[in-house]
């Protein structure tokens, strides 16, 4: 089972299927993979400047809206200096 | 259902993952569920330049509703006993 357990009480990735990125704490989730995410924040990419965070606090984002939760490794996330990288903002995604 | 059994005999192997907006990401498949969602360790991202957003992420759950392809080591698939497996079930959905 690809199940989401691991994740619990760890800091993740969240990519939405609109291109959106969002950081927080996995507070929970459930069978559909809806996921429940403490201390959130939207990390807005754009070529123009530096990465902006955004808190977005509690927020509960519904598994079909998702495509892809990654772990972070709290120390190389730290050592990244976000407002020092440009990049496009990922696409949404197309059937 | 078949392709499950196939992508669980998979585990441990290191394949890339396409996703529908055009991610691909390489790493090992950890494990897989029936509705084909993936957990990859030790990932990477292919044109790592354009798509810094996973730099601190070492492992990762894709839902299969997004995933286009798959590519998989070509050693770890028997084409033949694939290509039976699959008129197989065929054969016995045909049925029902």
């Amino acid at each position: 089972m690809a199940s989401l357990q691991g994740y619990v009480d760890h800091r993740v990735l969240l990519i939405l299927q609109d291109g959106r990125a969002i950081v927080g704490i996995m507070a929970g989730y459930d069978q559909k993979s809806n996921v429940v995410l403490s201390d959130s924040k939207e990390r807005v990419y754009s070529m123009d400047e530096g990465v902006e965070e955004i808190p977005l606090g509690l927020y509960l984002v519904k598994g079909d809206q998702i495509v892809l939760i990654g772990e972070l490794d709290e120390n190389a996330d730290q050592a990244v200096d976000l407002s020092s990288i440009r990049a496009e903002p990922l696409p949404p995604i197309r059937y | 259902m078949l392709i499950f059994s196939v992508f669980k005999t998979l585990t441990d192997q290191q394949v890339t993952v396409e996703l529908k907006n055009d991610l691909s990401i390489t790493g090992t498949l950890k494990s897989v569920d029936q509705f084909l969602n993936i957990r990859l360790d030790n990932i990477k991202v292919l044109d790592e330049a354009r798509h810094p957003h996973m730099m601190a992420v070492k492992n990762c759950f894709i839902r299969g509703s997004v995933v286009r392809y798959v590519q998989l080591p070509p050693s770890g698939v028997d084409t033949q006993l694939l290509e039976d497996a699959t008129r197989r079930e065929h054969v016995s959905q045909a049925k029902r």
